[in-house]
């Protein structure tokens, strides 16, 4: 059993009691909500006659349902509109914040929350969305939950829940010019398999670790579910806290100085004891891609496409359908691969560091002819530092489509989506059979710099080699 | 007909059975993204794995006529896997599925499932494949699912199952709709909220 950990010592302050059941009564210290999995969750609590708790420890924004080539009002889809009205009603009669439409804060719920500061180290954050892990990133236990639970948080501010073994995963190294947070996260899930977290809270360490802006932290957070693990975490430390600072919701003056000692204290000991530790080589990563329909089916961009035959036997089958439903042959490299469609955006890589590298590779170039390329930011707040920085134009001029804010095309639930057989180059999380809004749409996972190279070579291309020009 | 989902005490389901083959099957599949835009849950029970049901055109176990009525589902490895939408367990439950039973499932689906009655127990990857090789068999026999013995038997055979302490409590006493046991201590909740430096401005 793990012990003075992070994980451990963030669980022990919020631990309310254990339950006859055999769980745990954990207080929930920040709740995020959407519109897509806490409409049923307000219906409960009316249905119930119960109340909102701690009205002002949840914060609600929109993201899903959000076109993004126009966010006037009312959207176009009426189901879209009406999930948006649902939200903004019940957000209103329980006196809950609502970063809507219109407020310079909206955006997608794990960009726009870290942004403003409301997620801080030693938090427990939990969101009806499972890719809450992100908020790990700044050394809270952040999780994602259904809609019945999404109720008995706003009904308690508690869940229960059951305590998770501790990995810590070490990665050593530096990562190579070309290669990015969304690389190392994609060649630790092919490492570890997409259930080799399941039970597990990750935490991640390490030099190459250490060295990740607060950015590049939140990707490989973000993807820690893609792994099974419900929850990813890494300690809290200068990067942090240099972050934080000034931040909307940050703490301000003598409260700032005390929480950095708070904060400073809750980094997992140097004697930490962890339920299972693994290694990997940061240095020996090289610019990752998905070719399956898992994100566990990742392969370096040098490398073929896999002979399921060769694999081990529990993988084979699931291989044999991914490259009849990706229509790729066993034994093919990767690079190369035509692509049709290019999305840079989602709670995984749509933030002001992933869309400034992706320019960096795009300045200067067009996209290839046939290719439908385009830019969504993560948040209003990372759209407006691109404009300031000009970074909006480069995609602009370069062919690519620059949009408003949202989820867009990683789930689809707004009109982007891929077309018939389309296959996208993208810097989402998941490559799911029919992810991305056509049931036989075809997805390669990886980093937003590597989407630009795709966009530009209209095929899947080794970003270093756009990286030497 | 009023569907009559689970309430109270679960310690015995009864029903047809039939597979859903396949690991890592996700919850995008199990319900598409695009019929998340609702505000109730009520119309998931006909769009479960609607995108594998085109597919297949009719031939989707979901579709088969020897599946209709059928309350148990036997299926493999990491399944309800990806997003935690709660809408996938609803779309199950909705159609009628009231008894999950495969190799391991993803966290997140497990508690969902959990969160409404509905059961996912596990078994060894070999006892999976004979007992998804029983029920294709023959999708007329009836299974019985005791929780108190963690088996589920037809007439002859009868396979062990395994579920966690907590699980096992909450769907034994009826307690696996967790809201009213939340709400039990609210002083306990009010403590812990007290004690956390960053809810009390780090005093």
């Amino acid at each position: 059993m793990s012990s003075g950990t992070l994980y451990d010592k963030v669980w022990d302050l919020h631990r309310v009691r254990e339950l006859p059941g055999g769980s745990t009564q954990l207080f929930i210290g920040l709740h995020l909500i959407h519109e897509v999995t806490s409409p049923q969750a307000f219906s409960a609590i009316h249905e119930k006659n119960l109340r909102v708790k701690f009205p002002k420890l949840t914060v609600a924004t929109v993201d899903h349902i959000v076109p993004t080539s126009s966010q006037k009002r009312p959207f176009p889809d009426p189901l879209a509109e009406e999930m948006l009205t649902t939200l903004e009603k019940n957000c209103e009669s329980h006196g809950i914040t609502f970063h809507g439409i219109g407020s310079n804060s909206q955006g997608v719920v794990h960009v726009m929350a870290p942004e403003l500061g409301l997620t801080q180290p030693g938090m427990t954050v939990a969101c009806g969305d499972s890719h809450t892990s992100t908020h790990g990133a700044f050394g809270a236990i952040a999780f994602g939950i259904g809609t019945s639970q999404v109720r008995d948080v706003l009904a308690s501010q508690t869940l229960a829940i059951k305590k998770l073994k501790v990995r810590r995963i070490w990665v050593d190294g530096v990562l190579q010019k070309g290669v990015y947070a969304k690389d190392l996260i994609l060649h630790i899930i092919r490492h570890l398999g997409v259930k080799g977290g399941v039970g597990f809270a990750y935490e991640f360490a390490g030099p190459a670790i250490e060295k990740l802006s607060m950015e590049e932290r939140m990707t490989i957070c973000n993807m820690a579910i893609e792994g099974g693990a419900r929850c990813g975490y890494i300690n809290p430390d200068e990067t942090t806290f240099t972050y934080l600072k000034g931040k909307e919701y940050s703490p301000k003056d003598q409260a700032w100085d005390k929480a950095i000692h708070w904060w400073k204290s809750l980094a997992s000991d140097l004697k930490a004891k962890y339920d299972d530790e693994i290694q990997l080589d940061g240095s020996s990563i090289e610019p990752t891609v998905t070719w399956g329909i898992t994100p566990g089916q990742g392969i370096s961009i040098k490398e073929k496409i896999p002979n399921p035959e060769l694999l081990p036997q529990n993988e084979q089958q699931i291989a044999i359908d991914a490259c009849k439903y990706m229509n790729l042959e066993p034994e093919q490299p990767i690079e190369g691969t035509s692509i049709d469609v290019c999305f840079i955006g989602s709670c995984t890589n749509g933030r002001f560091s992933d869309l400034q590298e992706a320019s960096k590779i795009v300045k200067g170039h067009t996209v290839a002819t046939g290719i439908r390329a385009f830019v969504v930011p993560g948040s209003q707040k990372v759209a407006q530092e691109a404009k300031q920085k000009g970074i909006d134009k480069i995609f602009i001029q370069a062919g690519f489509e620059w949009r408003e804010p949202g989820c867009s095309m990683c789930l689809a639930m707004n009109p982007d989506k891929l077309e018939g057989r389309q296959i996208s180059a993208s810097s989402s999380n998941r490559n799911f059979k029919g992810r991305q809004g056509s049931a036989n749409g075809r997805t390669l996972l990886m980093s937003p710099a590597m989407v630009a190279a795709a966009a530009i070579n209209g095929k899947v291309t080794d970003v270093r080699k756009l990286l030497q020009e | 007909m009023k569907e009559e989902f689970p309430k109270g005490e679960i310690k015995s389901i009864k029903g047809r059975s039939f597979v859903i083959k396949g690991d890592d099957i996700d919850t995008d599949r199990i319900i598409p993204a695009r019929f998340l835009k609702c505000v109730s849950f009520s119309a998931l029970g006909e769009q479960v794995f609607a995108d594998d049901r085109k597919e297949l055109q009719g031939n989707h176990p979901f579709d088969l006529a020897k599946n209709k009525g059928a309350n148990i589902l036997i299926v493999n490895d990491n399944f309800g896997c990806g997003s935690s939408r709660e809408h996938a367990p609803q779309a199950l439950m909705r159609w009628g599925i009231r008894l999950i039973i495969g190799e391991s499932f993803a966290e997140i689906f497990f508690g969902n499932c959990l969160a409404l009655g509905i059961p996912c127990l596990t078994s060894s990857k070999k006892q999976i494949a004979t007992l998804q090789d029983l029920v294709n068999e023959n999708p007329k026999q009836i299974w019985n699912f005791k929780l108190d013995e963690l088996s589920i038997s037809n007439q002859r055979e009868i396979f062990r199952l395994n579920l966690e302490e907590g699980a096992y409590k909450m769907l034994y006493h009826g307690k696996w709709d967790a809201t009213s046991q939340l709400l039990d201590e609210e002083e306990r909740i009010k403590k812990t909220f007290d004690n956390l430096p960053y809810l009390n401005n780090f005093k």
